[in-house]
């Protein structure tokens, strides 16, 4: 499988603030890249460092093989990149977009019409074609978005939290979509704040402080906590979760709706089980649920968070 | 040089220009304003002085030099007044601009053999007003005492046309009339240009980065030359229209000539044209926000209209102001339109201005295009 993304040490600095520091990474085609860390990680500086918005101090880029640095405009030519803010034109209508858009990245003479319909077509916007950009919903500015980077068949697509405040059904839509293109070879690097869309990538990079601090496919990743989640449903909730905290083993307890994830010691989770069974009781506690689970994403960066700050 | 890029994105500001109909409809209007307050306001035309009489006299000589003074449109004889009390009172408050007052035995003098002496006072808080009715009044006066004189030699029996043995034969070129209209008209099409072009095109530049949309275009394989001049070419084209609009205007309202050749005119107004662009590129390499880019643009405007030799001569500018006023091109578009519209000459007689402006022009051009990057950062 070829490269189409890699990027070898970059490194870019805003005044003393390092916002992207010494990061390398690559995505082959038909892979899809998650880019996840809390704000301020630096993934936007990323993003924007792989498509040539802006430049980096150090470190290399290559896009489909070509240096972004020497050979530019070959190498932007294969980017389709969706930035976290709106960036089309609000006073031209969806299809005025992407015909701009198709045809400074070179879309060949008509070509942008039949493309602009087909594109339009795929991402489900085909009965707004002449309405005016700024006119559209918020979903739809993102499905715009879209079409306008693809619509010059690009092989590499770059998104930055491209599902954010969009409604779930617009979030469901738009994963098929990027899925459907994984299927026709686009490499894919897309940051997001969402796990569940993580886990759906091929790898996942967790980001912070301008680094990457792992990498891998994400049930490769969640393998570090294997073994060590408990997850606990019950009530009382306060008191369930100042008993969970007051184990010795239990290392951080975190709320995912009405269930709780215990992270406990590798190797004590047949212990703390029996322990918090006695002492939840003991409480008049009612118990629905108390087993051990396999470890999800979100488990794995708090884990990481803790350790790093 | 036309790719289908460029076209694109030419296309695409034409759209944005058209869409935004407020914006469009500034750029036409305020040119027309701009004529019409400067044309009719802006005159330095002085007419109709309200000129206060003190006539101690009242005899038909006093009569015959007011007649000479009604004759001359440039004293309107509003009050005729009983004392000199009354005449200050008039030109404190300001309803009389200038006074005039004949002594009680001006009669006597001029009939007989003596010279009289007639005073005029002016209110000098106004110095245009004040030094053209001065002049205005010594010239009537003299022209009055002239033919005095020629009568008292055709009465003592010799001939009574008297040949002075200096005169000046005046003769005004260009603009004989002295229609301010005349030096108005041009100075407003010069600063339209200027301003027009700089904000359009500083705004126009900057809206890109206030919306994000530079983003997208950043990630595009556009050239920064290839943005750069789609983003200038449209508003080049709104201010030739602008330049034709405002031509037509003062030639219809104040029937400013079009002497010199259409051809030139726009060829140099083109020319021109580079330094307003520069000047506005050049802020959008500076400002942030659309407010930014207007107030850096405004900043080389004030200066431009004030030491331009646009509103105020720039011969009676100190020394100081006189040498800035060389680094600021719409100094020597103003001369050279000016030239070109009234004078009618060609442009062998404007070499040094058309140098100057093409230095200007090229110099501001490079140091912006070198400054704009198509970056974030």
């Amino acid at each position: 499988m070829e490269t189409l993304i890699e990027a070898r040490n970059l490194r870019k600095t805003f005044g003393d603030n390092v916002a992207v520091d010494g990061l390398s990474l690559s995505v082959s085609e038909g892979e899809i890249f998650a880019l996840v860390g809390p704000d301020g990680a630096g993934k936007t500086t990323a993003i924007r460092l792989l498509c040539g918005a802006m430049l980096a101090d150090e470190g290399h880029v290559f896009l489909a093989g070509f240096d972004l640095h020497k050979q530019t405009e070959q190498a932007k030519a294969q980017i389709g990149y969706l930035p976290q803010r709106f960036s089309l034109y609000g006073e031209l209508t969806v299809v005025e977009n992407l015909r701009f858009f198709a045809e400074v990245r070179g879309l060949p003479g008509k070509d942008w019409l039949p493309r602009s319909q087909e594109i339009l077509e795929f991402v489900g916007l085909e009965e707004f074609a002449n309405r005016r950009a700024d006119k559209l919903s918020g979903g739809m500015k993102q499905k715009l978005g879209l079409a306008a980077a693809l619509v010059h068949r690009p092989q590499i697509l770059l998104l930055d939290e491209p599902t954010v405040g969009v409604d779930a059904a617009t979030r469901q839509a738009f994963w098929r979509l990027i899925i459907s293109l994984l299927v026709q070879g686009v490499a894919v690097l897309i940051s997001t704040p969402y796990m569940d869309e993580a886990s759906r990538c091929s790898q996942v990079g967790f980001m912070y402080g301008g680094r990457l601090l792992v990498e891998g496919p994400p049930g490769e990743i969640v393998r570090r906590l294997e073994g060590r989640v408990v997850e606990l449903v019950g009530g009382p909730r306060r008191l369930v979760e100042s008993l969970a905290r007051s184990d010795p083993q239990v290392e951080d307890v975190q709320m995912f709706g009405d269930r709780m994830h215990l992270r406990v010691i590798a190797g004590s989770s047949r212990r703390v089980i029996n322990r918090l069974k006695a002492s939840l009781q003991k409480e008049g506690v009612v118990i629905d649920r108390l087993k051990p689970v396999a470890p999800g994403l979100e488990d794995v960066f708090i884990e990481l968070l803790e350790i790093v700050e | 040089m036309i790719n289908n890029r460029l076209l694109s994105i030419i296309r695409k500001e034409f759209i944005q220009i058209w869409r935004d109909p407020r914006t469009l409809v500034l750029v036409f209007a305020i040119p027309v304003m701009q004529l019409l307050l400067m044309g009719y306001s802006a005159t330095t035309d002085i007419r109709n002085v309200p000129l206060a009489v003190f006539d101690q006299d009242r005899g038909s000589a006093a009569r015959e030099l007011l007649d000479a003074y009604r004759a001359a449109d440039y004293f309107l004889i509003a009050y005729d007044v009983d004392s000199e009390d009354e005449l200050r009172a008039l030109v404190d408050s300001g309803d009389a601009k200038a006074g005039l007052i004949i002594p009680p035995d001006y009669s006597v003098l001029i009939k007989g053999e003596g010279s009289a002496q007639i005073a005029f006072v002016l209110d000098g808080s106004d110095p245009t007003v004040a030094s053209t009715s001065l002049s205005a009044a010594q010239f009537i006066a003299q022209e009055h005492a002239t033919k005095l004189m020629s009568n008292r030699l055709s009465r003592l029996g010799q001939p009574a046309s008297v040949e002075m043995p200096l005169e000046v034969r005046t003769q005004v070129w260009y603009n004989p009339d002295m229609i301010s209209a005349y030096f108005m008209v041009p100075g407003v099409i010069a600063t339209i240009l200027y301003t027009l072009t700089s904000i359009l095109t500083a705004t126009a530049v900057v809206r890109e980065r206030e919306r994000g949309t530079i983003e997208q275009l950043i990630v595009t394989p556009i050239r920064s030359w290839e943005l750069m001049v789609g983003k200038m070419l449209p508003y080049v084209l709104l201010a030739v229209m602008n330049t034709l609009e405002v031509l037509a205007l003062g030639s219809w309202l104040f029937n400013v000539p079009i002497r010199g050749e259409l051809g030139l005119i726009l060829l140099l107004s083109g020319l021109f044209l580079l330094s307003g662009l520069g000047i506005g590129l050049l802020a959008s390499t500076i400002a942030n926000t659309q407010q930014e880019a207007m107030l850096t643009v405004w900043m080389t405007l004030l200066p431009s209209i004030f030491l331009s030799g646009f509103l105020f001569p720039l011969q009676a500018m100190p020394k100081v102001l006189q040498l800035i006023s060389y680094v600021i091109p719409l100094r020597y578009y103003l001369v050279i339109i000016r030239s070109l519209l009234i004078k009618g000459v060609g442009a062998s007689a404007l070499q040094d201005e058309i140098l100057a402006l093409a230095l200007f022009g090229i110099g501001i051009m490079t140091l912006a295009a070198m400054r704009f990057r198509k970056r974030l950062d």
